[in-house]
């Protein structure tokens, strides 16, 4: 706890000095960049890199929330139980497939840009998400869900009063996974020309240029770890509100 | 009233409940008692349709329950369970605040409700309003779950083994709490138990099912002096008869004029619990006290003499 509390103000000190003040790791990030060549990578703001490579992770994850979160709400439904062993194994695919296939796939169809990036993250994410809130919604604590159509709730009732809240702390976790994964698979989003921070990482391979890649590494790894950091509070003040 | 007629339901073509029939006068306690797979939790969850009937029907004051939609129905009927059930990410108050908030009470109404029952509980409302069931101990755990089900002011309360998770001490100080609660209430309840002790202790009826049937439904003395089939009999337990007699007899009904030396008994104490410091401490009588006065004996030999009534 208390290694947390002075690790974690420092790590989002780094972050923010590697963003928005890039320029005071030149002395760093010098001995890395090949002789003559430039050190600090200054094509595009590594803050609007930032922000576009966040918004394309939080949007994928949101979608794959929706559709996943869906998905098991429908499953765990006495109506739609017959088509759960179907859903999991098109989850189970959907993360099979590399996400470097998928923009390969994608590009023909959605030209080149955030589209395909999107869905790969998309499609990547829906597994963990998926997984996790099934868990949840069909390991409820088997009093709680009697008690609950005993006393007169409807059915929509049970499930955003009781089911949902229950289950969040799991579905939380499948979401805090599904989106670190979305942070670092998005780098290669840069290779279908979505603006994400791997266009740092990619010009530094493309011109052996190793301070780009560590530069572009270090911001997106930093984010990996707080954005994660963060969720695993949340999950667990949820938790202990419930007694777990 | 609650009246059961000839209600059946049928699993893969074997009859858990075989056209149970059976009226509930309001203001009193049904225990309905019977081992595993008697039927008997099939049958309490017929009444609020947890599980609906293959045939029959049930009337709560005159009106079938297979008129309104299940949930509903429900929102009239407290459900008191084992493990009490309380969603573990509300408050105290906003787990008994359940149903009223269905039912969309006032808001002022609803916190008042909450307060007098957290009271009558005897758990101090500014104490446990805002603590979440995992802060709770079973007891008190089990005594929201009661509150809950209590909250509406339902016209029935059905219980589940309510009891089924305390340990003995805890468990029948909850019975004693129950008891004083419907009398003050006047609440009309039916409670499943496999226990024919806390059948006895609790219900004004007992209901005995056995393989579906109901085999006897009568006031717990007449259970006790006359079962009516040899599975009553065993239930009860032949040699605990006696004393499960007695412990139904408040002193009062057999104290005489006279002194005796030792201790004294409160005149709602049972001849059971006179008959036990009797015996333990060599005595032919004990004094017996009503509100902090004399009011005379209770003697060896009138407890005998109720003990060999029925016969």
């Amino acid at each position: 706890m208390s290694v947390g509390r002075v690790l974690r103000p420092a790590l989002i000190a780094l972050l923010l000095a590697l963003v928005l003040r890039p320029g005071w790791f030149e002395p760093v990030f010098a001995p890395l960049a090949p002789e003559g060549g430039p050190v600090i990578y200054e094509r595009a703001s590594l803050l609007s890199l930032s922000l576009s490579h966040l918004g394309l992770v939080a949007a994928a994850s949101l979608v794959a929330t929706i559709v996943a979160v869906g998905l098991a709400i429908f499953v765990t439904r006495p109506a739609g139980a017959a088509f759960r062993p179907l859903s999991r194994t098109i989850a189970n695919i959907g993360q099979t497939f590399p996400p470097v296939a998928v923009l390969a796939l994608a590009v023909p169809a959605l030209g080149f840009g955030a589209g395909p990036t999107l869905v790969a993250l998309f499609l990547y994410g829906l597994l963990p998400i998926f997984e996790n809130a099934l868990t949840g919604l069909s390991t409820l604590p088997p009093a709680v869900t009697e008690a609950a159509r005993g006393i007169g709730l409807s059915r929509w009732q049970r499930l955003l009063r009781v089911e949902l809240p229950l289950a969040l702390p799991v579905t939380l976790t499948g979401i805090r996974l599904s989106v670190v994964i979305a942070l670092g698979t998005a780098t290669i989003g840069s290779t279908v020309a979505a603006r994400t921070l791997g266009e740092v990482i990619i010009a530094g391979l493309l011109t052996n240029n190793t301070a780009y890649v560590l530069q572009g590494g270090l911001i997106v790894g930093l984010f990996a770890v707080l954005i994660y950091d963060g969720m695993v509070q949340i999950e667990q003040r949820l938790a202990r509100r419930m007694g777990a | 009233m609650i009246e059961i007629d000839s209600i059946t339901k049928v699993y893969n073509g074997e009859k858990a409940v075989d056209s149970v029939s059976m009226t509930a006068e309001t203001g009193t306690i049904t225990v309905i008692v019977g081992t595993s797979g008697s039927g008997k939790t099939t049958l309490l969850r017929m009444i609020n349709r947890l599980e609906e009937p293959s045939s029959g029907e049930v009337r709560i004051n005159g009106d079938s329950t297979a008129d309104v939609k299940p949930h509903i129905l429900r929102r009239r009927i407290g459900y008191a369970i084992q493990g009490h059930g309380l969603f573990p990410h509300h408050t105290v108050a906003r787990n008994i605040a359940a149903v009223p908030e269905l039912l969309d009470w006032p808001k002022d109404k609803i916190r008042e409700r909450v307060d007098e029952l957290l009271d009558l509980f005897s758990m101090e409302p500014d104490q446990f309003r805002g603590r979440y069931p995992a802060e709770l101990s079973g007891g008190q755990a089990q005594r929201v779950g009661v509150a809950r089900a209590l909250a509406s002011r339902p016209d029935l309360l059905l219980m589940d083994e309510p009891f089924g998770a305390l340990d003995p001490i805890i468990r029948t100080r909850a019975q004693e709490d129950l008891r004083r609660i419907q009398r003050r209430l006047g609440s009309t309840i039916m409670l499943v138990t496999h226990d024919m002790e806390e059948a006895i202790r609790l219900g004004d009826r007992v209901a005995v099912m056995d393989a579906g049937r109901l085999v006897q439904h009568a006031s717990p003395a007449e259970i006790i002096a006359n079962p009516a089939t040899e599975f009553v009999a065993d239930m009860v337990g032949n040699v605990e008869r006696p004393l499960r007699l007695l412990s139904l007899i408040p002193l009062s009904e057999i104290v005489e004029d006279g002194a005796a030396e030792g201790e004294a008994l409160p005149a709602d104490a049972s001849l059971r619990d006179a008959l036990s410091a009797c015996l333990w401490t060599g005595r032919e009588a004990v004094p017996v006290v009503q509100d902090g006065s004399a009011v005379g004996c209770a003697t060896l030999a009138a407890i005998r003499a109720r003990a060999e009534a029925h016969r």
